[in-house]
């Protein structure tokens, strides 16, 4: 049991290593070996979430910067595909998750977020970017979606998220609202105040929160 | 008790790392004073005469030290022939990237600063607002800085692996972007500025390491400095800086606008003496920031930064959003006139 904890705890050394130096033949490397020891889902499961894991919390506290994360994601969906087949389910059920960037163009975030749910083996639907509060809420209320995830970086855009909330209440859409993006990161309270129901820091508190979420609705 | 200073006075004092009359405070406008002339933000960016009359305004109104002259970031983009959305209740932001391809880059030719209408406008801008406050309060320009400038030009995805996978053409972009930077940091100059902001949020630590930063943002901000005519204040837009605060003392700007995010006595220890510290009020919090909280909040940063000059109070993105309330700003400006006033006794006590 202990070696197996070590071991996994070597891959993940090896696999932030070489994420953050953007180092795409050695994370291929460190996956491939995983592989050999792991079933896919566990390589994703003890592998890669813990690796991405460490890399967003590096971002919240300055140890690693932005565009370490953004290649970090983007890295491990390309490796990911040659990994693990195609046809194998890392997740057998998951919520309906839907992302969207709110009055905002800004599509970094949402990309970022995105990505590292998908190598955490997270199917997600992609509504764009500039959307309006009518539209999402259309939607949303059309695919029954479960959790919707907002990524924004203008302040007016964080704002709207509260006439959404309300949009959706007067639709009695049973839908959980988690937001990010750096206007929440400057301001603790504004997330309760457009009335959303998580915020995430940084690109890991999605898988988090999301785990959470399953874990309150029995999934 | 020192004699009351004009705020071009206090602002040159502070810069040669005295202490002048009061700490001097920087509210970067931008968007307030077409509140001011109750026009739409669409409406009141349209002519330079609206822009002239607000900024003036609003520096007055909130016994500001400087008239911001900038219009907005994408302004740049607006020049280069790619598009600007407006909203009623926020800055403009830039729309499609016009750099589709990595290849594009090769074709790319930096505009003329005098063929752009957006630009000249601008530059007309400045020099009604120095024309109304003549030498007594500086106005200040603002140029995207080489390296910031293609998030908006290409995508931030996209600009991201450009620099890791596309060195060549990442040094070609840069080489058209420095030239452009320059020419237009020059006419703002020229226009009557007294000194330019160079916004460069994406060499902060926030965005790419401090090794990146060393082989990229550091050398570019070196060369463009170099050719800019007259002082710059170089601003991370909120973004940290404080584990490359002495790279960025090096590439020769007089001030450094820093981040909430960071320890504001631990930035201006290290810059003590050598550059001018500008911030580090958190504009999006500000939004509902009571009386009592103003005052202990610019208290705190003066506690922390005003010994000595070398301090300018400033929100900490260099843009106070339009959200923020009078009632806000006008008790920033009490809090600095009560407890900014040289040589700061009551930090003794
Ligand atoms: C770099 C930067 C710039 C660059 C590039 C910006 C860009 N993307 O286009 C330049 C110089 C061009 C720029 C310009 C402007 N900027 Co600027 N800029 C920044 C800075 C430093 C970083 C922004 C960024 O792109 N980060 C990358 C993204 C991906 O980071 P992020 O949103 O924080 O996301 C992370 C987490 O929050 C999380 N996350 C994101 N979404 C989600 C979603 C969920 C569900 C979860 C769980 C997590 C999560 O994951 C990410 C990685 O961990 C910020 C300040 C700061 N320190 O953040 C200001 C900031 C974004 N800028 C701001 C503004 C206003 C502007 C301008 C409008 C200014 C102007 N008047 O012209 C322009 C507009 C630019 C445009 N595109 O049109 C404001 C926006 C807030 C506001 N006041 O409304 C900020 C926040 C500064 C501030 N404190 O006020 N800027």
């Amino acid at each position: 049991m202990e070696n197996q904890v070590d071991k996994a705890d070597k891959y993940i050394k090896d696999m932030v290593q070489a994420l953050l130096s953007v180092d795409k033949m050695k994370a291929k490397e460190t996956l491939a070996q995983a592989r050999e020891a792991y079933q896919p889902v566990e390589v994703v499961e003890k592998v890669i979430v813990p690796s991405l894991e460490q890399i967003g919390e590096g971002w919240r506290i300055d140890k690693v910067s932005l565009s370490q994360v953004y290649m970090s994601g983007k890295i491990c969906n390309e490796i990911l595909q040659d990994i693990i087949p195609r046809d194998c389910i890392i997740r057998e059920r998951q919520l309906t998750i839907a992302i969207a960037t709110l009055e905002d163009f800004h599509t970094l975030g949402k990309q970022i977020v995105k990505g590292f749910l998908h190598a955490a083996g997270y199917e997600i639907v992609d509504y764009g970017n500039g959307l309006s509060v009518d539209s999402l809420t259309e939607h949303i209320i059309k695919d029954k979606i479960d959790v919707l995830l907002i990524s924004v970086l203008m302040l007016p855009s964080a704002l709207s998220i509260k006439e959404l909330r309300k949009r959706l209440k007067e639709r009695q859409a049973a839908v959980t609202i988690v937001v990010g993006g750096a206007p929440f990161n400057f301001d603790d309270k504004l997330y309760k105040e457009v009335e959303a129901d998580y915020m995430g820091k940084t690109v890991s508190d999605a898988i988090n929160i999301i785990h959470a979420i399953e874990t309150d609705r029995g999934v | 008790m020192s004699l009351r200073m004009t705020p071009m006075q206090r602002i040159l004092t502070t810069l040669g790392h005295e202490e002048p009359d009061r700490v001097p405070m920087f509210l970067v406008f931008t968007m307030h004073g077409a509140k001011e002339l109750g026009l739409s933000i669409k409406e009141y960016f349209s002519k330079p005469e609206n822009v002239a009359e607000g900024q003036v305004r609003v520096c007055r109104k909130f016994g500001n030290d400087c008239v911001n002259g900038y219009y907005y970031a994408p302004i740049e983009i607006e020049a280069w022939g790619g598009e600007v959305i407006f909203r009623d209740d926020g800055p403009p932001n830039s729309g499609m990237p016009f750099i589709k391809d990595f290849e594009d880059i090769r074709g790319l030719v930096p505009p003329d600063v005098k063929d752009c209408k957006c630009l000249t406008k601008a530059l007309e801008a400045q020099r009604l607002m120095k024309e109304k406050v003549g030498d007594d309060i500086p106005v200040i320009g603002t140029v995207v800085s080489p390296f910031s400038l293609p998030v908006m030009q290409m995508g931030f995805g996209k600009y991201i692996e450009l620099i890791y996978e596309h060195k060549e053409l990442f040094e070609h972009l840069m080489r058209i972007n420095e030239d452009f930077c320059v020419q237009w940091a020059n006419a703002q100059f020229d226009a009557g500025c007294t000194a330019v902001g160079y916004f460069d949020p994406v060499s902060s630590t926030t965005i790419v390491d401090k090794d990146l930063y060393l082989r990229t943002g550091h050398n570019i901000a070196r060369r463009t400095l170099s050719r800019i005519k007259g002082p710059t204040a170089t601003h991370f837009a909120a973004g940290r800086c404080y584990s490359i605060i002495e790279d960025v003392i090096q590439t020769g700007t007089a001030a450094v606008g820093v981040s909430v995010l960071e320890d504001l006595q631990m930035i201006k220890n290290a810059c003590k003496g050598r550059i001018t510290v500008l911030g580090n009020l958190n504009g999006i919090e500000m939004r509902r920031w009571s009386q009592e909280e103003t005052t202990a909040i610019v208290k705190d940063a003066i506690a922390k930064a005003g010994k000595g000059g070398g301090f300018i109070l400033s929100d900490n993105h260099g843009e106070i959003p339009f959200q923020v309330p009078d009632d806000v700003l006008l008790a920033i400006g009490d809090a600095v006139n009560e407890w900014g006033r040289y040589p700061l006794k009551w930090l003794d006590k």
